[in-house]
């Protein structure tokens, strides 16, 4: 039986200019706070999005289930969920399976059937595949959003989730009863596409197991950063802006181990004027940093909040050609695109600055472990199309789960 | 019998009703075409068009024009192949020519366009924002490795980091051009240029004349198969060291700088007796595979305590293979040179017919790199006709970490590209080692022309970064996102990596 259904991890054949706002918000107490307020920070920042797709990444939102794999599904019709139910039975012990608790939104129409799940590797299968749990879950993501039409991964990983569909966010937010839910750390997007695709899994935030990435910008330097990672076997051909920086975070945090400084600084280097006034030992690293990193520098307009179990991690471009401000409150550490949005939730700040261009600003949940990928060992190509969604780099992806 | 059948190939006309009788003309041309007779009479037979006498002329009464000579149709038969035949009748030799191949090749540059941002992103406007283009040229570890200081900050771990490298103001090198093919004061120009602008001139295979010695840090020093100059010390002095292995002009063969040219100050900085012709030969004969390669790298690195190590060779078919097996041999540089670089001297069918566009070979090699993960092993200098600022933004899209100039710097001097190089009457005093035609050229001004001339183009590629919305020279490089082709073939755009416009 053949159905016309869109496949669903592809947003458009080319790339997909636009603007953005954000926010991210964590309380490195680990103390929770309501998805209220994520919400309530994107919606002052309406302007800043056309409708076209909102989101929210919540850290710490499924205590009673901390140590499953939270997948959150986007399904285009049944059919799509029965395949994807069927390969879940076959390789994971589900504990839970619901719909996404939502509620009828003026605005919200089109949506996808949202399904999640809690599950863990099928201990047989695991054991069989030799893999990390980790490991095992990120194939799984990669065959589903490469192998099955109509159905998309919007996240996958332990105690968090996210939210995101065709809307504006504080719209999105709502639908998905945000203010439910409590959370230690918070991001969200509002986003400003420049054509319509209207996919509900091309909004914000891109998620691979529980790491996530909001983002406002474009990337000048696109074409180099895609050709550069190519060269490690991350696949990124007619991707988005978006995909690049999530590689070559994982590229340079997860396979070169860089401290996460020093990947920031890699990303958003340091003027050279400003390298060779530095002490010596940080010169040389610096120099190093950039000379072998050049190809991977984002050059262009971009703010970046990187969201992960332990905390979240800001990052503007080398010479702060887009929005971030910042602010901080007792153990809360809050940024968005605009002052407004910090203001709206956090009514006296203990302090408001704005973070200096490629200036990492970082949050750290107290008794929280920071490596952010877990037991990861994949081989870049075969985490592409889960970050992505681009029917290309799907096509490429050999699947073997 | 007629003693030729080649005519003039330019008349040379002169007003005499301005003419002044000064008799500068005379004075200026280097190959004689003047006699003076109460008023300068020109040969035309021996004017080359190199325009020292017009630029000279305080009357401006001398004009050259193309002898228009009718010659029946013949789109097969050119004049230019008809007086070939001609000359090798007379002759019987191999007919020998200077600077590049002239032929109506498609100019693959001139095919491509560069982007700009608009709305989505900001452009950048170098008057006010910085704009940087410092490169460094050499073996890129793939990653860094870092600890931590003990500070709260890191430090490069043990071994880890980059090395040895050459750090360039700007991403525009001068081309290798020996002294001996080139007068000295021509290289002082380049050398003293180069220590201006915070890059590196190439001594060619002529060795360093100890003139240069206060230059050395910005002078890169080549082997080539003639070892002319080569010693332990001339290693040591240059901030690199180069192996020619082959040149665009001429891939294949070797190299000719004939006696005349090998007076008694080249004859020492060559280190071999004067008057003899110096005679490079074809290959290396310490270098004939890739093994044998990667040994005098290795040679060279230990004779000079490591100091980068590039290799120079000619664009041609199997550019990427060769490319790929001199990184992997350990170079820390590879220098292409395409088929329209320039010459001192060549064989007009080598020239005209041998090797590859530099563009090609840039983007065939870099690609091959990346297909490898080697790309970062190695930096990529491309040459073989840069005419341009533009030639120089393109050529490093495609995937060049720098250019190297030649002829463009030679202009600077003065010269008009009168492809005669190999004479050794240069009338400008750059291609000659006649005394009274070198002291034309004070290397003073010769520095300052060739520092106006690399400033304007760095100038120029900062304006082209900001259009484009980048900073650094480092996310151009490769982006070749950032080009488009217009009236290129699938084939050609799929070999260069580029889309073509409206794509």
């Amino acid at each position: 039986m053949t159905t016309e259904r869109p496949r669903y991890a592809e947003e458009a054949s080319y790339k997909i200019h636009g603007g953005c706002g954000l926010m991210g918000i964590c309380d490195e107490s680990g103390k929770l706070m309501s998805g209220e307020d994520a919400i309530l920070a994107m919606a002052v920042q309406h302007d800043r999005g056309n409708g076209l797709g909102g989101g929210f990444a919540g850290y710490g939102i499924y205590p009673e289930f901390p140590d499953h794999f939270a997948f959150h599904m986007m399904y285009h019709d049944i059919q799509a969920k029965e395949e994807v139910e069927a390969l879940f039975d076959q390789y994971f012990l589900v504990d839970l399976a619901e719909p996404m608790p939502t509620r009828p939104v003026k605005g919200i129409t089109d949506a996808p059937l949202l399904w999640r799940y809690f599950l863990n590797p099928y201990p047989s299968k695991l054991e069989e595949s030799e893999l990390s749990a980790e490991d095992y879950v990120v194939k799984a993501v990669m065959n589903i959003n490469s192998s099955v039409d109509g159905a998309f991964v919007a996240s996958s990983g332990k105690n968090m989730g996210v939210f995101k569909g065709v809307g504006y966010p504080e719209e999105i937010g709502h639908y998905f009863r945000l203010e439910e839910y409590e959370g230690n750390t918070w991001t969200g997007h509002n986003r400003f596409p420049t054509n319509t695709p209207g996919w509900w899994g091309g909004a914000h935030p891109f998620a691979l197991l529980d790491w996530t990435i909001v983002h406002n910008g474009e990337i000048s330097s696109y074409g180099i950063n895609s050709r550069y990672l190519e060269q490690f076997g991350y696949k990124c051909t007619l991707g988005t802006d978006t995909e690049v920086a999530a590689y070559l975070f994982d590229l340079l945090l997860r396979r070169h181990k860089l401290p996460m400084e020093l990947a920031c600084k890699a990303l958003a280097s340091p003027l050279w004027d400003e390298i060779d006034r530095m002490p010596e030992a940080e010169q040389a690293v610096m120099r190093s940093l950039r000379s072998v990193y050049g190809p991977g520098m984002l050059n262009g307009p971009f703010a970046i909040v990187l969201g992960f179990n332990g905390g979240m991690v800001a990052l503007n471009d080398r010479i702060k050609l887009r929005p971030l401000v910042a602010a901080r409150k007792g153990s809360i550490l809050m940024v968005a695109s605009e002052e407004s949005a910090i203001r709206a939730v956090i009514a006296e700040p203990d302090s408001v600055w704005m973070p200096k261009a490629g200036e990492p600003t970082i949050a750290r949940v107290k008794g929280m472990d920071w490596p952010i990928h877990g037991d990861l060992h994949l081989d870049p190509s075969e985490i592409s199309c889960a970050v992505t969604g681009t029917e290309r780099s799907c096509d490429t992806v050999e699947v073997t789960a | 019998m007629p003693t030729s059948f080649i005519q003039p190939e330019f008349k040379v006309k002169i007003d005499y009703d301005k003419c002044h009788k000064c008799g500068r003309c005379v004075q200026q041309c280097g190959w004689g075409v003047y006699n003076f007779n109460e008023r300068p009479i020109p040969d035309d037979s021996k004017c080359r068009a190199c325009h020292r006498c017009v630029t000279y002329c305080p009357a401006h009464c001398i004009s050259i024009e193309k002898n228009q000579l009718a010659y029946r149709d013949n789109d097969n038969w050119s004049p230019a192949a008809r007086k070939a035949v001609w000359r090798q009748a007379e002759t019987g030799g191999v007919l020998l020519t200077s600077m590049g191949n002239p032929l109506p090749y498609t100019r693959i540059f001139d095919h491509l366009v560069l982007d700009a941002c608009q709305v989505t992103n900001p452009s950048i406007d170098p008057l006010r924002e910085p704009m940087e283009l410092r490169t460094f040229i050499g073996h890129k570890p793939d990653s860094v490795g870092v600890e931590p200081d003990g500070n709260g900050g890191f430090r490069l771990a043990e071994g880890e980091g980059m090395k040895n490298n050459l750090m360039l103001d700007t991403p525009i090198l001068f081309s290798p051009m020996s002294y001996g093919s080139v007068s000295l004061n021509v290289h002082k120009s380049l050398a003293m240029a180069a220590q201006r602008l915070g890059t590196f001139m190439n001594t060619g295979e002529g060795g360093l004349h100890a003139d240069l010695f206060p230059y050395q840090d910005n002078v890169i020093v080549q082997v080539a198969s003639g070892r002319f100059g080569v010693s332990p010390d001339y290693l040591s002095r240059g901030a690199a060291i180069e192996i020619k292995i082959g040149q665009g002009a001429k891939p294949g063969i070797g190299g000719h700088l004939p006696g005349e040219k090998i007076n008694k100050e080249v004859s020492s900085t060559r280190m071999i007796p004067q008057g003899t012709d110096a005679i490079s030969p074809a290959p290396h004969h310490d270098i004939y595979s890739i093994e044998d390669l990667r040994q005098l790298i290795y040679a060279l690195k230990e004779a000079s305590g490591y100091k980068p190590v590039g290799v120079k060779i000619a664009a041609v078919h199997n550019v990427a293979a060769i490319a790929s097996g001199i990184v992997r041999a350990g170079a820390d540089y590879v220098y292409l040179d395409g088929f329209k670089g320039g010459t001192g001297a060549a064989p007009q069918v080598i020239r005209d017919h041998i090797g590859i566009p530099i563009e090609i070979a840039i983007a065939a090699v870099d690609q091959r790199l990346r297909d490898e993960g080697i790309r970062n092993w190695a930096s990529v200098i491309a040459a073989g006709s840069i005419r341009s600022s533009a030639d120089v933004a393109k050529a490093i899209a495609l995937g060049a970490d720098a250019v190297a100039i030649g002829s463009a710097s030679l202009m600077a001097l003065g010269c008009h590209l009168c492809q005669s190089c190999h004479t050794g009457s240069c009338s400008w005093g750059i291609t000659t080692q006649k005394p009274e035609l070198t002291r034309r050229i004070d290397p003073e001004w010769g520095a300052e022309q060739l520092t106006n001339l690399v400033h304007a183009w760095s100038h120029e590629l900062q304006e082209i970064l900001g259009a484009l919305g980048v900073n650094a020279i480092e996310s151009l490089r490769g982006s070749r996102e950032r080009l488009r082709s217009i009236g290129l073939d699938e084939q050609m755009n799929k070999v260069l990596g580029v889309k073509p416009a409206g794509m």
